[in-house]
């Protein structure tokens, strides 16, 4: 354990079950915004998701079509890497697994990549399995440009970076491919139960 | 790793915000513009985490972090309160590899910060200075009030060099004689501080969400680049 701090008494939460609140993080009720850049507005006419890359033949849906997929409303727990933690937060979009089955995929990885030019890669298992949506709706509302609107990929179980905002498509990858904040000294899988924030962890 | 850092010497900025100079063994150094993590523990082992900005240039004796109070908040009552000089907490860091500017970087460089925002925008200006670079660079500062403004003298005085211009915005309330400008920040004025698009400016932009979103749209919709826009936002947490 590291020095105390003289005089810090700090303030316990006595609503929240702690098993809930990953190391190092601490629960918020606001919804922080967090982006590189500016926010893009992207027109819904012009709006598209794709997935391309290592699959035997890329798709695409327009943003109609993505709403006429079977959605799903999920409330989960969400931990961004700058410490704050948000809980119960509910999302309806559509599953991950839903948009895979249109392809015939040969590949491991992802590059998920965004307006703006934001990219994250994952594993695939961790973005199917009932593991990840692309979610539109946030609190029953359309989901809000500063938020990721129209769209933005939905991964709760890992670090929230690894949710971009204004998701545009998924691009599969034989190799693993490091992206916007992972080659920036944030590290390549993004566990917030194993703390792994930085390349360091 | 965690680090035990030690305070060497706090400073008031305003009255609801502290300058907390460093010392911290084994540091490896950090690029302008960096952030690090603290930590507190308190006598019955309780911790907490949270991320501040580093003030200070990679070139400083001292590491400085200035953090401003948000009243309901955990640890910054604490940091920019209690705290006093000999006392220690933890860091860890630097982090951060996109929100940051070397001087070999080049320029010109747009600054733009709303409140505490300035902060890791001063140390990207001090990095400057420390370098002599003559990089052109604009810096503008949206507060409530001139009481609000940290480094005021500091950042008056590095103004008074070659290719620095520092411009302030009072929001609110402007004391008698005041010739700068009034109000929130819009088109005009960042058409006024420059520099034009057509010169690629590198932009960092850092403040309250609200104030960032506005920025960054507004110099979008003037023509810049929005690939040369860094946004730094930060939520009410604290």
């Amino acid at each position: 354990m590291g020095p105390i701090s003289r005089g810090f008494r700090g303030r316990r939460r006595e609503d929240v079950d702690p098993a809930r609140i990953p190391p190092g993080q601490y629960l918020v009720n606001d919804f922080p915004v967090l982006s590189a850049g500016p926010t893009p507005h992207m027109p819904l006419d012009e709006w598209s998701f794709t997935i391309h890359g290592a699959v035997e033949q890329p798709v695409s849906w327009t943003w109609d079509e993505l709403l006429a997929l079977p959605a799903e409303t999920v409330t989960v727990d969400i931990h961004c890497v700058t410490k704050w933690s948000k809980l119960d937060t509910t999302w309806t979009g559509v599953s991950v697994d839903i948009l895979m089955e249109a392809v015939q995929a040969e590949a491991e990885y992802i590059t998920a990549w965004s307006d703006g030019g934001y990219t994250t890669n994952l594993p695939l298992e961790d973005v199917t399995g009932g593991r990840a949506w692309v979610a539109y709706r946030y609190g029953g509302e359309p989901l809000e440009p500063e938020h990721g609107g129209p769209a933005r990929l939905l991964v709760p179980h890992l670090y929230f970076w690894k949710s971009p905002k204004w998701v545009r498509g998924l691009t599969l990858t034989v190799q693993d491919e490091p992206g916007f904040w992972e080659t920036a000294g944030y590290h390549n899988h993004g566990d917030p139960w194993l703390e792994q924030r930085y390349w360091s962890d | 790793m965690w680090r035990v850092a030690t305070v060497r010497r706090t400073v008031e900025e305003t009255p609801s915000a502290r300058t907390i100079l460093l010392e911290v063994p084994g540091w490896p150094g950090h690029v302008a513009g960096q952030h690090l993590d603290v930590r507190l523990t308190a006598e019955d082992g309780y911790q907490t985490e949270r991320s501040y900005s580093i003030a200070s240039a990679p070139e400083d004796a001292e590491l400085a972090l200035t953090v401003q109070r948000i009243d309901d908040g955990e640890v910054s009552p604490y940091l920019a309160g209690e705290l006093r000089e000999g006392d220690q907490f933890e860091v860890r860091g630097p982090v951060g590899g996109y929100f940051t500017w070397r001087v070999q970087d080049g320029g010109p460089l747009l600054l733009v910060a709303g409140g505490s925002g300035l902060v890791p925008l001063m140390a990207m200006l001090r990095h400057r200075a420390a370098n002599d670079s003559l990089v052109d660079a604009r810096l503008l500062v949206s507060v409530p009030a001139l009481e609000d403004v940290f480094y005021r003298e500091e950042l008056t005085r590095l103004g008074e060099g070659p290719g620095l211009e520092v411009h302030w915005t009072l929001t609110r309330r402007a004391p008698p004689g005041w010739s700068g400008w009034q109000r929130r920040v819009d088109a005009e004025m960042l058409a006024s501080v420059g520099p034009a698009p057509s010169e690629h400016p590198r932009t960092f932009i850092c403040g309250p969400t609200g104030f960032v979103e506005r920025a960054a749209d507004l110099l979008v919709e003037l023509g810049g680049e929005p690939g040369l826009i860094h946004a730094e936002r930060f939520g009410p947490t604290g």
